[in-house]
């Protein structure tokens, strides 16, 4: 691919994007007009009033952005439980991901080092984590909060079920296959275990290793949302249900906007970290 | 007749077969001795259990019969007095030249202050010419450069015993010449003891002070010894001119071209693996 010059890509993104909101608002306009039209199966869902209410049931762009303001300008007010600011809500979701992520991170990583500098070992766990690892974590919600009993800490344990795999995996796949010629290296010159563990096994796996910690923060962060929403209480996604219920839609929309970018400069961070360690051979 | 300096000993390396036949023989019954000091290559075609036979030296595999005995001890796997020079470099490309100079230094002197690595590797990367490359890492440098890093890697754990598999085989010929020059200054200098594998029978003549010939594989043998008769020091210049140089390099030549496989079918009657023929081409008959 050639590299497009990154003025005329940005130029082409803002013009898509002011494509795609003034169609947006073009449509919510003369939508507006013929509110009398409902659909008979949103109507049951979401109840008559609200489906013929006055207003379209869809905002425009503009009602959205007046929202996201607001949101921005107060981010982090608490007026009762059901009624927090995005930002609280957030910071609830941030920490569970990273609490339960981080606890994955301390799993996966020695254990996939293990792992990986075992033959014995990668073969006899390989079956397991082969079963285990398309389980979708909210299956093991149920099996959570029945042991657990504690919602928040059930959620903590659905990311960290989901987020250990692809690091585990990465981890012992980075670490069987080092080179053997740098394996070999260490032992002409008499390096101890820990020694080639930390200086030739662990840098030649790393980039491995930090791809693995980047899928697994994307998974966590999609499942932290629908681990919220099942849950209750607090956090990002139960803020979205929650708006849901409160048929406002404009806030969930920013909601959408905000877990998104949220979960790029996740992403993003470890995306750098992942070049940090990256070597060229 | 005492033990030679580096003794091997009767070795053999077998391989599990892949599909469940009889173990693959690479060689066996494989004797010779390296004195102290001295220089010796292993010549024999591609396939033949060469890097093998290194390996087992180096103590990084091991002999499936037989042992390796160095200065009166059987080896039991790597030693810091046995460095190697791997064909491929195998520098770890995430630290510079001279962190994986560094590495091999901190490796042989665990106590060693920061400072004092510094200045035995910047002892090091001056002595091969490395100064400009020094903060580079090797996927910056050129192969030639590369190999000069494994050598002064090598070199800076002060070995007894210095062990090369083809080192230059993947450099072009100026390189090639320019290292083969500086590898036989630093032998000579440092009395190292050196084991070198190649296929470049004017870089054998150059270094060696015997050259090992090695018949074709499956079941491969050290058919004869070729002592280099030649006076040192030699260079690449001068070395082709010295007389007697033809007849060496001919008798090794016709070796690779013919003897290796013929040999590899019938070794002549009398043939003992324990006391190899020595033939010396350079002297007139
Ligand atoms: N790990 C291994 N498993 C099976 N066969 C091997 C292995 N390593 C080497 N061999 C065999 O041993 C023979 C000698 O290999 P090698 O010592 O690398 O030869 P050379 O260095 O002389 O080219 C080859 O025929 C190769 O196929
Ligand atoms: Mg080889």
């Amino acid at each position: 691919m050639r590299a497009a010059r990154p003025l005329a890509s940005l130029t082409l993104s803002a013009l898509l994007l002011a494509l795609f909101i003034g169609i947006w608002q073009l449509s919510s306009l003369t939508s507006g007009a013929g509110d009398a039209v409902v659909d008979p199966e949103y109507a049951a869902l979401v109840g008559a009033a609200a489906a013929s209410g006055g207003q379209t049931p869809f905002p425009s762009p503009l009602q959205v952005g007046a929202r996201i303001l607001e949101h921005l300008t107060d981010p982090f007010y608490v007026r009762g439980t059901n009624d927090q600011g995005i930002g609280v809500q957030l910071a609830y979701s941030l920490g569970r991901v990273l609490t339960g992520y981080g606890i994955a991170a301390l799993v996966a990583i020695p254990l996939g080092f293990v792992i990986g500098m075992s033959p014995l070992l990668y073969g006899a766990l390989n079956p397991f984590i082969q079963v285990l690892r398309p389980i979708s974590p909210l299956a093991w919600m149920p099996l959570a909060l029945y042991t657990i009993k504690d919602s928040a800490v059930s959620s903590i344990f659905v990311i960290f079920i989901c987020s250990i795999w692809p690091m585990l995996i990465n981890t012992a796949f980075g670490v069987a296959s080092v080179r053997r010629e740098w394996l070999n290296v260490a032992r002409t010159l008499e390096c101890s275990t820990w020694r080639t563990a930390f200086r030739v096994i662990l840098p030649a796996a790393a980039p491995t290793i930090m791809t693995g910690t980047r899928i697994s923060i994307g998974i966590a962060w999609l499942v932290i949302v629908a681990a919220e929403m099942l849950v209750g209480g607090t956090g990002i996604g139960y803020f979205v249900w929650n708006q849901w219920n409160n048929l406002s839609l404009a806030d969930i929309l920013t909601a959408i906007l905000v877990i998104g970018l949220v979960g790029m400069v996740l992403d993003q961070l470890l995306a750098m970290a992942t070049r940090a360690v990256s070597y060229q051979e | 007749m005492g033990r030679a300096f580096v003794s091997v000993e009767g070795i053999a390396r077998r391989f599990p077969s892949t599909h469940g036949g009889p173990p693959q023989t690479v060689f066996e019954n494989v004797w010779f001795g390296i004195e102290e000091g001295e220089f010796v290559c292993l010549i024999g075609h591609s396939g033949c259990g060469k890097t093998t036979i290194l390996n087992i030296l180096a103590g990084l595999d091991r002999a499936s019969e037989g042992a390796v005995v160095v200065a009166g001890r059987e080896i039991d796997g790597p030693s810091l007095d046995r460095a190697v020079i791997f064909q491929s470099h195998a520098l770890l490309p995430w630290l510079t030249a001279g962190e994986n100079i560094a590495f091999a230094v901190r490796s042989r002197h665990p106590g060693w202050s920061r400072a004092q690595v510094a200045e035995e590797c910047q002892r090091w990367i001056d002595l091969v010419g490395l100064s400009a490359a020094a903060g580079k890492k090797p996927a910056q440098l050129s192969g030639g450069m590369k190999q000069r890093v494994g050598i002064a890697r090598a070199l800076s754990v002060q070995p007894k015993i210095l062990l090369m598999d083809e080192p230059f085989s993947a450099l072009d010929a100026l390189t090639r010449g320019m290292l083969q020059d500086e590898v036989n200054r630093i032998v000579a200098e440092t009395k190292l003891t050196a084991f070198m594998i190649t296929h470049d029978v004017d870089e054998a003549i150059l270094l060696a002070d015997r050259i090992l010939l090695m018949t074709n594989g499956p079941n491969a043998k050290i058919a004869e010894v070729v002592v280099n008769t030649l006076p040192r020091p030699r260079t690449r210049h001068d070395v082709h001119h010295l007389p007697g140089y033809a007849e060496l390099r001919n008798h090794i030549l016709d070796f690779l071209v013919d003897r290796s496989k013929r040999l590899a079918e019938t070794m002549p009657s009398g043939w003992d693996p324990r006391r190899i023929p020595e033939v010396r081409p350079a002297v007139p008959a």
